[in-house]
């Protein structure tokens, strides 16, 4: 075992691996990180706690998912390339370790102009890091475990021993160069792989392909990303407006039809599109779960995390595993 | 080419009112090609700034002059001693040469006309493009001749993050992802493999990270201070 993390346990015991996320709050208060951990515990095997998703100031990703894990859930901490330079990410990665944390998920991080797409101030007159980027901050991480050598050089009396994840967007431009992004994130010594939202298999059947022509299956857990749909209005906005993701038409349509069944009562219209986004859900994460090389599911149900239950529930991924400590 | 542009007027005028006598002193060279601070800017700067302390009823003289380059001393040497007799400068050369003028000056400001932006290049007539950041450590032999350090917004050196968009970048859907360009340039020249490497951690300190850079040709200098020694000797 690298790390003996949960999520490493999970994958190697060759069952179906689930994680979840876990967007911490803009405020101070940790009963929103406390109650969502408590929802989420049980049906995933560890929760990624993103760090600042859309260019926010939120509670840290390193402190959130040390409340998470006081509350019995599993964290994947992550790090962005955008706010901290090498010195703060080993400092913050050495720290991190100390306080149990197993997990990390190296991301370039949406950048500062973001600001949750426009629908927040945030800060697009930051300065950003980028002193090293996610291939880099992978071989750090793995540097700091496996010789026990800060990336300088000098020598960690403990290695902070992180089961080492990075994202991969199977869509994104330019596709034909997808399988080779994530190889060097493989080469550059990633454990897992969350790949972005995926809602057209058809197209991520071709790249898993790719990938495993380059073997990196069998080199890294692939966990097939997706995210819980809510409505038809969300599908049609991730399909125009998020990078590497598309969806399928057929999808859309489903969407809509259940939005429709409802007439015009708007409570009956999200009840039975957040029942259809669930079934949609479970199918999408049955077909991931039957391409071959891949190791589990990442399942955003965003700021909607009761729906976790229902989906692995529906999905046949529950009880989760568990192991003797 | 350095490329700049001119501060709004207002914030030029606020710098400036309260001095009496005023030279607008502008670079006749990369400056005045982007049409921020060649002797033709700083001309029409010199009188709307004319017009507007006439329109405050306020008393001020303000000049315009502009030489080849104000960032070397021989350029400016000659006029010196009228500079000299200015309350202010205020130079639409680029921050180099404002830096320059004011380490030699003596007693006198020397305010910026002008924003310096970038490093670019002309692709057509009045649109200026960033293509270097002068990072002192270039790898453009390895990314097809297109920098990942200035034209991809997050620096990315082994390849595309995920919000590149239909080949554009996600801070703006008229910017060009770099990387996507890097891609496809490097399939063109027939190197796509290059980019399969993974690169380590950079060395930044080459940059603007590494404090104030110098960079010292030893062999020039000893020849001009041996030229300089010979017609000492011819001259006696």
């Amino acid at each position: 075992m690298k790390s003996g993390s949960n999520l490493e346990r999970v994958i190697a015991s060759g069952k179906p691996a689930v994680t979840a996320e876990l967007g911490p709050p803009m405020s101070a208060d940790p009963h929103e990180v406390i109650k969502k951990a408590g929802i989420l515990k049980g049906f995933c095997d560890a929760a990624n706690i993103t760090d600042c998703q859309t260019a926010v100031v939120r509670i840290s990703s390193i402190a959130a998912a040390y409340i998470a894990h006081q509350q019995g859930l599993e964290p994947v901490m992550q790090m962005t390339c955008r706010d901290r330079n090498r010195i703060a990410m080993q400092a913050d990665l050495l720290g991190a370790a100390a306080l149990g944390l197993k997990n990390c998920l190296c991301i370039a991080g949406d950048h500062q102009k973001f600001s949750a797409a426009g629908k927040l101030k945030g800060h697009p007159g930051a300065k950003n890091v980028y002193d090293v980027d996610t291939c880099q901050l992978v071989g750090i991480m793995k540097k700091m475990r496996d010789e026990g050598l800060q990336q300088g050089g000098d020598k960690l009396e403990v290695a902070p021993k992180f089961f080492i994840g990075a994202s991969w967007t199977p869509m994104g431009d330019p596709m034909d160069f997808r399988p080779y992004n994530l190889k060097k994130k493989v080469d550059a010594g990633a454990d897992f792989i969350q790949t972005q939202g995926i809602y057209d298999m058809e197209i991520f059947k071709s790249q898993m392909e790719k990938a495993r022509n380059l073997g990196l299956h069998e080199r890294t857990a692939i966990l097939a990303g997706i995210i819980v749909p809510k409505s038809a209005m969300m599908l049609k906005y991730m399909d125009s407006s998020v990078a590497g993701v598309t969806v399928p038409k057929p999808l859309i349509d489903r969407m809509l039809k259940a939005k429709e069944a409802a007439g015009d009562d708007k409570k009956k219209m999200k009840e039975l599109q957040e029942q259809e986004g669930i079934k949609i859900t479970v199918e999408l994460i049955q077909q991931a779960l039957e391409i071959p090389g891949i190791k589990g599911v990442h399942i955003q149900a965003i700021e909607w995390e009761t729906a976790m239950e229902p989906i692995v529930k529906a999905a046949g991924l529950y009880p989760r595993p568990t192991f003797d400590a | 080419m350095i490329v700049g542009q001119q501060k709004p007027f207002d914030e030029i005028w606020e710098m400036v009112e309260g001095f009496k006598k005023i030279l607008v002193y502008g670079c006749n060279t990369c400056v005045a090609i982007c049409h921020a601070g060649g002797g033709k800017e700083a001309e029409i700067l010199a009188s709307m700034l004319r017009m507007k302390a006439a329109q405050e009823g306020v008393d001020m003289q303000i000049d315009s002059q502009a030489i080849e380059r104000h960032c070397e001393p021989e350029f400016f040497e000659p006029l010196m001693e009228k500079v000299r007799t200015y309350d202010l400068v205020l130079s639409t050369a680029c921050g180099v040469g404002v830096n320059f003028l004011s380490d030699r000056i003596g007693n006198i400001p020397v305010y910026p006309g002008i924003n310096t932006t970038f490093f670019g290049a002309v692709p057509e007539a009045g649109f200026f493009v960033e293509l270097c950041g002068g990072c002192g450590n270039c790898v453009l032999h390895l990314t097809g001749g297109i920098c990942p350090v200035v034209r991809c917004s997050k620096s990315l050196m082994n390849g595309p993050c995920g919000g590149t968009d239909k080949g554009k970048c996600e801070v703006s859907s008229e910017t060009d992802c770099a990387w996507f360009l890097i891609v496809e340039r490097m399939k063109q020249l027939g190197q796509l493999e290059k980019l399969f490497e993974v690169q380590p951690p950079r060395d930044w300190s080459t940059g603007t990270h590494g404090g104030p850079r110098r960079v010292s040709l030893e062999h020039i200098q000893a020849y001009e201070a041996e030229e300089e020694k010979k017609t000492a000797t011819e001259g006696k």
